[in-house]
């Protein structure tokens, strides 16, 4: 039996968002920025085709925006994660597996299923987009890596309007068309692995997929033999319904100011510390290490500048935040150095491992370790409850004023009750 | 049942159950200990006849939502729909899923603004008619940016 996978990718997820609640914005060159207003993180249609890129600094962007009325949104990560779980929910129904690969796109396996997979996905699509308001686009193909293609044809290529079936082509079919796709779309050809590959000649994806294994894994990893086998539909991925728990946990804003505060980076520190912990702990894991690093802003080039990182082991695993913000600010105070002008602080959590597995050392002390988990039990029920933020350690400071900007996010149209959309009566 | 009355004194000690307890050699605060989980092991009162009765308590959102993914929340502004008991302020509870049929009221989408109306079907196209005297029928032109963008399933209104 083949195995047919269907790869549903949410169109200009955030910017489409903000579409269902602003219908204002539609057939308008609209851009969604990163946290802090930095960058360009999602773009419409219309402000592609005006030229503007992915991850373009917002600052730089200012007067093509003047110019041509280019909206610019603060990210609203609250509204796209409501949409983004109804959406998932949804894909859910059409398929008994579901993996959920990231907040705008689902692989689901239709395997086995009667009738026209096409028409299946058309169905999909319509129920997304009457339901939610998210156009979505469908790639079926019999792997992962081929439906991932699929989806992009489905969204590049007009004759497809949207949808996308490899396993309806017949061989030749399929292959003229991977002819046209350029090899750096393949999933997994990293921006730094293409122009290599296209030394060897290998240009497109058909060109890939007929490059013999052997000769890749020789000048590559083993990981291109898979790409090779899934290119030529060999399934040798597989779906998963449960999402692999993180092995790295990263929290870093850019701050809404410079500043050569130590006082001000450490507020941010214990702030984005206390947050990478708990969602350390959502997902039942412990850490053993925190690394911190800063750095001051690269766009100012006149300014002196300085970037360090540095790795502070904690003396066991754990999850307790007291303890992470206590190495974080002592990983702070090593690399901090006075007379430069800050812009981002992040932390990262590392040798991640499940709280199950915590490893039984000479020294523990039960009685320690429970009270420390009664704690942050409670700090995480009280915050779920009353909203983040409501129960803190005081080091993230009251005036948070390095705090990032947002200045044009939309209101949580659905998840608070004083934000809802007004409807003219 | 028997060993409730265990006497700490060590006059019971000579009953045989004791005489059992008695060859671990029971330290008075282990006594304790298994005394405080006897009693704790002792059924305590009747059991509540409502027991077999007991069910989930109503659930608001359960009878308000159908489709829960596709149902959203808005507030009203304006008089309007005074008519059809839609005061200014109320809590719009729209369903995206379900198609707008004739005489539905409805969250459309005119110029890019959203307004709550009653949608209907006429030989000479679509019509949002207010319910109120003072606002009259909007006839959708052809070509006019118009969408329909959920069917409003109840009001909620603060008495």
């Amino acid at each position: 039996m083949q195995r047919a996978i269907a790869l549903v990718d949410c169109n200009n997820f955030y910017v489409s968002c903000e579409r269902v609640f602003q219908p204002g914005l539609e057939g308008k060159p609209v851009v969604v920025l990163s946290n802090n207003d930095g960058c360009v993180v999602s773009r419409s249609q219309e402000a592609k085709d005006l030229g503007v890129q992915m991850a373009a600094p917002w600052h730089q962007l200012k007067d093509l925006a003047k110019r041509h009325g280019i909206i610019a949104l603060s990210s609203n990560y609250t509204l796209y994660a409501d949409l983004s779980n109804r959406v998932m929910s949804l894909l859910a129904r059409f398929s008994p597996q579901q993996e959920v690969y990231s907040i705008d796109e689902s692989f689901l396996d239709l395997s086995g299923m009667p009738g026209n997979h096409d028409a299946y996905a058309r169905h999909m699509r319509h129920t997304i987009r009457q339901c939610v308001g998210i156009p979505v686009c469908v790639g079926i193909a019999p792997s992962k890596t081929l439906a991932k293609l699929a989806n992009h044809v489905a969204k590049k290529n007009p004759r497809f309007d949207g949808t996308c079936d490899f396993n309806a082509m017949d061989g030749n079919e399929l292959d003229t068309l991977l002819a046209t796709l350029p090899v750096g779309e393949v999933w997994g050809v990293g921006r730094r692995t293409a122009p290599k590959l296209e030394e060897l000649g290998i240009r497109n994806v058909l060109d890939l997929k007929r490059t013999p294994p052997k000769q890749l894994r020789q000048r590559f990893s083993v990981v291109f033999e898979r790409i090779v086998a899934e290119l030529n539909g060999d399934a040798c991925l597989q779906l998963e319904d449960v999402a692999p728990a993180k092995q790295q946990i990263i929290c870093s804003r850019s701050f809404g100011m410079l500043t050569s505060s130590l006082a001000d980076l450490e507020q941010a520190a214990i702030a984005y510390t206390t947050r990478a912990v708990e969602k350390l702990r959502q997902q039942h894991s412990i850490a053993g290490g925190i690394q911190i690093y800063i750095r001051t802003n690269p766009h100012r080039e006149r300014d002196p500048q300085y970037q360090q990182a540095i790795l502070v082991p904690l003396d066991e695993p754990g999850d307790d935040t007291r303890a992470f913000c206590r190495a974080a600010l002592h990983g702070l105070r090593r690399i901090y150095r006075s007379g430069y002008a800050y812009q981002k602080v992040g932390v990262m959590l590392t040798h991640i491992i499940p709280a199950a597995a915590r490893p039984i050392t000479l020294f523990d002390d039960d009685a320690a370790r429970q009270r420390s988990n009664a704690l942050m039990n409670a700090l995480d029920r009280i915050n779920r409850k009353m909203g983040n933020g409501t129960v803190k350690l005081l080091g993230e400071g009251i005036n948070q004023r390095w705090a990032m900007r947002n200045e044009h996010r939309s209101p949580r149209y659905t998840t608070e009750w004083d934000e809802l959309a007004l409807c003219r009566s | 049942m028997i060993h409730f009355n265990v006497d700490r004194s060590g006059a019971g000690m000579r009953t045989p159950h004791a005489a059992l307890l008695s060859l671990t050699h029971p330290s008075r605060s282990m006594f304790e200990k298994q005394r405080a989980l006897l009693r704790k092991a002792v059924p305590a009162g009747f059991p509540s006849p409502a027991d077999d009765y007991v069910e989930r308590r109503l659930s608001l959102d359960e009878h308000l939502i159908e489709h829960k993914e596709s149902t959203f929340f808005m507030r009203v502004a304006g008089h309007s729909m005074l008519g059809l008991g839609i005061y200014d302020g109320d809590l719009l509870i729209v369903d995206r899923s379900i198609p707008a049929a004739h005489g539905c009221v409805v969250v459309a989408v005119i110029d890019g603004e959203f307004t709550v109306k009653q949608l209907l079907y006429t030989p000479q196209g679509k019509v949002l008619r207010a319910a109120h005297p003072d606002y009259p029928d909007v006839a959708i032109r052809a070509g006019q940016d118009f969408s329909i963008w959920g069917v409003v399933q109840w009001n909620v209104h603060k008495v």
